[in-house]
Parts: C-alpha cells; sequence; structure tokens
C-alpha cells in the first residue's frame, strides 16, 4: 500500500485530494476482506500457516495482498484458494525466510508473469493511462458540471 | 458548431474504443508472455516414465524444441492430446512434456504415466514438476501452456491454452522453420 498515493505530485486542489482518494480507492482495494491467512496444509507441503517472525508475517501479507492470482486473475495471491495461489504464497514465504527483498520478490514474479501479476501497477509510461483516467474524468464531469450550473444560472426563474 | 461536433467526437471516439475492445479476437485472458526472447528457465526434473533418469533442457541447447507444460487434471490438456500426438508424428521437432503437479502429491505421476500407455505418447521425454517450481518458472498460470525454444535457449513463443492444428501450422511451423535458418 505504498506505491499508490504519491502517484501525483500534490495539488492544493479540494477536487485533486478526492481524485486522489477515489483513484486510490479504485485501483488498488481487492474484492473480499484480507484478514485471516489460515492455510489449510495441502499433503506434501510444507506449508507452516504463520510465518515464525512477525515481522516477516506482515511483510509477506502486504506482498500477498499486491500480487494477482493468475488463475483466478481478479483475486490476490492472499485471498484465492487457487493451487498456483499457494504455490505463489510459498515462493514469497521461502524468499522472506531467505532474506530477500521485497523489490526482489516483484521482481521475480514481474520476471515470469509480467507486469500484470502486480496489483497496483507501477506509474510508468505503459501505465499512465490507468493513473491518469480517474483525474481526467474528474476534470471532465467538473467542467461539464460547471458549465451546465453557468448556464442554468443564466436562465429566467419562471421558465 | 460545438454542439455538434462534441458529442460526434465523444461518438467517434467511443466506436473506436469499442472496435478495439469488443474485438471478438482477441483473447482478454491472453497475457503477454515477460519470457519472449529471453532464455528457457533451466530445469533438471526427474523423469515420468523411468523416475531414475532425469529430464534436463541444458541437454537441449543447440536444437529447435517445444515445451509442453500439462497435467491429468486438465479438461484441455486431454483436448490437445489428439493434437500433440499427431504433431509428433511428424518428427518436426522434440516435445518436453512437463507434467505439473498441481496437489503436488506423488499421484499425478502414476497417473500421468497410465494416460500415456492409454492415449499414447507424444513427448520425447517427459518431466515430472511435483512441486509446481518449473511452471512457475515458466510463468504458467493455467495448464496447457506450450513453448518454443530456439537454438540458442531462448524462448520464441508462447501458445497458452489447448494446442490445434490451426496454431500449429500458423504459429509454430514458421517460427520452426525461421528458427533452423536463422542459426
Amino acid at each position: 500500500m505504498t506505491r499508490r498515493s504519491h502517484a501525483r505530485s500534490p495539488a492544493p486542489a479540494l477536487a485533486l485530494a478526492v481524485a486522489v482518494a477515489a483513484a486510490a480507492a479504485l485501483a488498488v482495494v481487492p474484492a473480499g476482506s484480507a484478514g485471516a491467512f489460515a492455510e489449510t496444509p495441502a499433503a506434501g507441503l510444507d506449508e507452516q500457516g504463520q510465518m515464525q517472525d512477525p515481522a516477516l508475517q506482515a511483510r509477506f501479507e502486504h506482498i500477498a495482498k499486491e500480487l494477482r492470482c493468475l488463475q483466478c486473475q481478479n483475486e490476490t495471491i492472499a485471498d484465492s484458494n487457487a493451487d498456483l495461489a499457494r504455490d505463489l504464497r510459498r515462493q514469497v514465504r521461502e524468499m522472506l525466510i531467505d532474506g530477500k527483498s521485497d523489490d526482489a520478490i516483484f521482481t521475480f514474479m514481474t520476471d515470469r508473469y509480467g507486469e500484470f501479476v502486480r496489483f497496483a501497477p507501477p506509474l510508468s509510461p505503459k501505465t499512465a493511462l490507468i493513473w491518469g483516467a480517474p483525474f481526467f474524468m474528474l476534470l471532465l464531469g467538473g467542467a461539464i458540471v460547471y458549465r451546465v450550473v453557468r448556464q442554468r444560472s443564466r436562465m429566467p426563474l419562471d421558465e | 458548431m460545438w454542439k455538434f461536433l462534441l458529442p460526434f467526437a465523444a461518438f467517434v471516439a467511443l466506436v473506436v474504443l469499442f472496435a478495439f475492445g469488443l474485438n471478438p479476437n482477441r483473447d482478454i485472458h491472453a497475457l503477454p508472455s515477460p519470457l519472449i526472447g529471453k532464455p528457457a528457465p533451466e530445469f533438471a526434473l526427474s523423469n515420468v516414465i523411468d523416475p531414475s533418469t532425469i529430464v534436463s533442457n541444458a541437454a537441449l541447447k543447440g536444437q529447435v524444441y517445444v515445451v509442453n507444460v500439462w497435467g491429468t487434471w486438465c479438461a484441455e490438456c486431454r483436448v490437445e492430446h489428439e493434437e500433440l500426438l499427431a504433431i509428433s508424428r511428424e518428427h518436426v521437432v522434440p516435445i518436453i512434456g512437463i507434467d505439473w503437479s498441481v496437489d503436488h502429491g506423488p499421484g499425478e505421476r502414476e497417473k500421468a504415466k497410465q494416460w500415456l500407455e492409454r492415449l499414447g505418447n507424444p513427448y520425447s521425454q517427459v518431466a515430472f514438476d511435483q512441486e509446481g517450481r518449473t511452471a512457475i518458472d515458466f510463468g504458467v498460470y493455467a495448464a496447457p501452456e506450450t513453448f518454443l525454444v530456439d537454438r540458442q535457449g531462448n524462448v520464441i513463443f508462447k501458445h497458452i491454452s489447448g494446442m490445434t492444428q490451426e496454431v500449429w501450422e500458423k504459429q509454430f511451423l514458421p517460427r520452426i522453420a525461421a528458427a533452423r535458418k536463422g542459426a
């Protein structure tokens, strides 16, 4: 949940602040809650449910919520029960225990699955449209409302 | 003037958007593979048929080959099996099978053996990916997926979902010919 709110330089206008919040909500909040991480250990798996180190567990939960389960496409690997999501959670845990950085883990995933594996795509020329569209829509809507209100205010009252 | 022009411009923009977005030939689930043009992930896994031997793609350097990721649990793999058999009879390229065990159990190996005995074996070798790590390395998100690797060991094409005669003839054969000419 770090990369989203500073995507644009801060502007004083209240409207922009609203837009930032709306864009962040649209772009990042995954469907469903992601509180519980109880893992059902499958046969032949060395899944230990929670990680021993609470700091690692916190990082694990953060990373798992940022990665898309590609089998189901609109779930995070934290929420999904799909086999691949389970394997990717194992991969994230192992890399955390190995002392890998968050960036190294995201790079591992995007090297294999592409940018789509990340729920919040990093701001880049390719993703500028995704990040910019909510602001553009808000400006457009604001302009239309402004015009309509100004026109109506010039109309005679009894019409 | 603007009263007419603005809605018209919006209409044209929508037509363009829909022409792209609603194109029936566009597969919204197809994701570009970041692996294209990069070295194929290396694997050395035990052989499904003969567990005492290892299937490794290091041994395949220098030749063009196909990697097919499948599993007996995968319905689409059953559908494409006939096509893989037909392809294998052409003896164009070796097809390396990677049997992806999604439950990580050893049972998949036995099922795969029976499947190949019953339906025929299109693969020159079949590797057993019990832990699903090779599938992750190849960026596979749903079986079957089929990769084409050139002589330098680089992935040059990836096909998601079942192999068909059309895909083989239109997508794979020309690339195989080009890969052989190129090096």
